[in-house]
């Protein structure tokens, strides 16, 4: 056996182990999860790939700073569940980090041996110690001594529970406030199940539960109470309320039935499970269903609307495939699967019948032009180049932003114009005293890691900032 | 989570209402306001407006008619249960301050978030000139609760068995016809109703507001299946709403977004019968 991992091991060395995964032939068809994770061979492989970098570049690249050299010397000597113990010293959602973060444009594009061959599969590698410590039973964290101070979060999304966990660990008595039913945020609402199974955020919101921490769902602040009402009551408040607000296209035809924001298909589809005939909530199950949009969310509204059983989904996108904000690897999902990628090409209306279907989308071709402010080439319509896709299902996904409910009845936060919190960027502080925000609504939309980076270092403001008072 | 239902009784055919232990709810709740429910782990997600309150005992009413397949499971708990969620208050209140005289039409179940609407119009210091009506008498609800809260009640039915055989626009046209002056009218009900009801105010000096209620998930602006063209611009009838000029909205809109799931309603509707006969629920 030693030998043959040896083996294995040598020929493994410029390329990365492979993630088991459903063929794309029968997860078309399913929700259930795409990559089916290491196995112990798998992972011990993959470990012993790294090379222990004394100045280890990928920490840098991880916004929460996860020591990945560390954790993974521990896989290498199978000590896995001192593995995840040091991985959840920084990081409080190892299973869902290893699971969503793009790797390849942070710890994993860093990594030495990538400059040669392929670097090292951190995420796969996080994935597998999170997934082994929850089969074996997570081990309840100590409770450490009470400091006496209390902090409100709201939001329960990646920047609320990653705050919420780590202040706990400061002793911090923290309430999460969460307008939906579940927690989780976009982890429950957007994210589909066969990319993060709901019953991974269940346990890791578990986890934070068992901290300490107490979750409060149903709970609407800028209507039960407001941001003014949390600062009276609490030492500090944490807003990581994220962009749910969201944006459609201003075209015609854009209220027909049929036609979703990605928010809404989604969270019909993942929050209360439309796919699930056993589940009340429906969802128009359209045959022939165009997405608008080039980022992670269409192509999760898009694979959703394919395992509900459209018969042709179609990614519709002003700009070129390199131009698409989408990660790679959930592009090649899509494309694995079946989906079909219309690229400059924009919707200019969308066309319906005399009951109020949508029934086709009117598209125009795109040229990409001069660059624009985001560096990437502007799209510019061709004249004369419309066409019509059929479509009785249309769903826009191109953005959202912070929704502005946390904002009534209070005063003193200071916002930009498209609606974001103004935050300092190490922090965390905003303009109200003892108010720190973090992820989405100060960013607007971009990834649950950036999210959880911004919510672990305004808790540790945070919590500098309470041993001042 | 879990919100007790401390009452419940049927006060018309099909027709229930429920009061819910929500503390929370009904410390910040205002009149024009609504709640969100799911009955259980499975349950969708339900919006109902708020046809009364308690601030001093932590309470919500909620007044449903038996209609899909939720309201009608919804129909069969009883007292002493439980609902697994039950969020609000949600939407923007209504505008109430003093005017003048305030009519308020409701129709059918369009009564119960009138009367949390009287009440306030009455403490603001209004006139209020209160319409209430039903297909037909035993159908008519909260009649005593409006009689008390406006400073005028008058009821029509569809069949004539009580108040005005007609429409309740028709005894609305009376009184803008009558010269009163008017400064206000609200009108509650089926989206048909409050179409021609708006229809029918609209050539008159006054301020039009109703009150809408959409297919909705989450209530709070994320979803923005309630959206609603208003004055031709695109409007989520959950934050931004549900209360709107009635001369601006586009109900034909309306009503076929309404439309949306109503096949699929249907065979769940039929589906859940066909259990209920089976003694599966």
């Amino acid at each position: 056996m030693q030998e043959l991992n040896g083996e294995k091991t040598a020929k493994a060395k410029k390329e990365r182990t492979p993630m088991p995964e459903q063929p794309a032939e029968e997860r078309r068809k399913n929700f259930y999860e795409v990559a089916l994770g290491y196995t112990k061979e798998d992972a011990l492989v993959e470990a012993s790939r790294c090379l222990s970098c004394k100045e280890p570049k990928c920490v840098e690249g991880c916004p929460v700073n996860v020591d990945i050299p560390g954790f993974i010397k521990l896989v290498c000597e199978e000590d896995f569940a001192g593995a995840i113990e040091k991985i959840k010293g920084t990081n409080a959602l190892p299973a869902i980090c290893g699971r969503v973060c793009p790797q390849e444009t942070q710890c994993e594009s860093l990594c030495v041996l990538g400059k040669k061959g392929q670097p090292v599969a951190i995420g796969r590698l996080e994935r597998f110690c999170a997934d082994y410590e929850r089969q074996q039973g997570v081990k309840v964290p100590e409770i450490p001594e009470p400091s006496g101070k209390k902090v409100a979060v709201v939001g329960s999304g990646p920047a609320g529970l990653t705050a919420a966990a780590d202040l706990a660990k400061l002793g911090h008595k923290v309430t999460v406030f969460e307008s939906l039913h579940k927690a989780g945020g976009v982890l429950s609402y957007g994210i589909p199940e066969f990319r993060l199974p709901k019953e991974t955020v269940r346990q890791e919101v578990e986890y934070i539960k068992q901290l300490g921490v107490e979750f409060k769902p149903n709970y609407i602040i800028g209507r039960i109470k407001t941001l003014d009402d949390l600062c009276d009551e609490f030492d500090a408040v944490f807003l990581g309320t994220g962009a749910g607000l969201p944006s459609f296209m201003g075209i015609p035809g854009e209220n027909f039935n049929g036609v979703y924001s990605a928010n809404e298909f989604l969270t019909r589809v993942n929050l209360m499970k439309a796919y699930d005939p056993e589940y009340d909530t429906r969802v128009r199950l359209g045959k022939h269903v165009v997405v608008v949009g080039g980022g992670n969310v269409a192509m999760d509204a898009a694979r959703s609307a394919l395992r509900l059983g459209a018969e042709e989904v179609s990614i519709v996108y002003r700009r070129g495939e390199d131009e698409m904000p989408a990660r790679r690897e959930e592009i090649e999902h899509a494309k694995e699967e079946g989906i079909t990628f219309r690229l400059l090409t924009n919707p200019v209306r969308i066309l319906g019948d005399e009951k109020f279907n949508a029934t086709a989308v009117e598209c125009i071709k795109m040229e990409l032009g001069e660059p624009d402010k985001s560096g990437r080439r502007s799209p510019v319509p061709v004249e004369g180049s419309e066409f019509t896709i059929p479509a009785d299902v249309v769903v826009i996904a191109i953005g959202t932003s912070p929704n502005p409910m946390i904002f009534k009845g209070s005063e003193g936060l200071d916002q930009n114009k498209r609606g974001t919190v103004v935050a300092d960027e190490e922090t965390g502080a905003t303009s109200k005293c003892g108010v720190f925000a973090g992820g989405d609504v100060v960013t607007g939309a971009a990834t649950v890691i950036s999210a959880m980076g911004a919510g672990k270092k305004a808790a540790k403001a945070i919590d500098e900032y309470l041993k001042e008072q | 989570m879990a919100y007790k239902i401390l009452k419940k009784e049927e006060i018309a055919p099909s027709v229930h209402r429920m009061v819910i232990d929500a503390p929370d709810v009904a410390k910040a709740a205002k009149a024009g306001q609504f709640i969100i429910l799911r009955i259980d782990e499975k349950g969708e997600r339900i919006p109902l407006t708020i046809a009364d309150f308690d601030k001093g005992e932590g309470t919500v009413n909620i007044i449903f008619q038996e209609m899909g397949k939720t309201t009608k499971q919804l129909a069969k708990f009883s007292a002493g249960e439980f609902l697994e969620d039950f969020v609000g208050p949600l939407g923007t209140p209504a505008d109430v301050r003093k005017l003048g005289t305030v009519i308020l039409v409701g129709g059918g179940v369009g009564v119960a978030p009138a009367y949390p609407l009287a009440k306030a119009y009455s403490e603001a210091g209004n006139k209020v000139i209160s319409i209430i009506g039903a297909r037909n008498k035993d159908l008519l609800i909260l009649e005593d609760e409006m009689k008390d809260a406006s400073s005028e009640l008058y009821i029509a039915t569809d069949d004539g068995s009580k108040g005005h055989h007609g429409f309740v626009t028709d005894i609305m046209k009376q009184i803008l016809d009558s010269g009163e002056e008017v400064a206000r009218v609200v009108i509650i009900g089926p989206p048909i109703m409050m179409k021609v009801g708006a229809g029918v105010a609209s050539p008159y000096d006054v301020e039009i507001l109703v009150s809408l209620n959409s297919i909705m998930v989450d209530g709070t602006g994320m979803c923005g299946g309630c959206r609603v063209t208003v004055d031709g611009k695109t409007r989520f009838t959950c934050v931004d709403g549900p209360e709107f000029d009635a001369r601006k909205v586009d109900f034909v809109e309306l009503m076929n977004r309404l439309a949306m799931y109503r096949g699929e309603e249907a065979k769940a509707v039929e589906k859940y019968e066909e259990k209920c006969r089976c003694g599966l629920h």
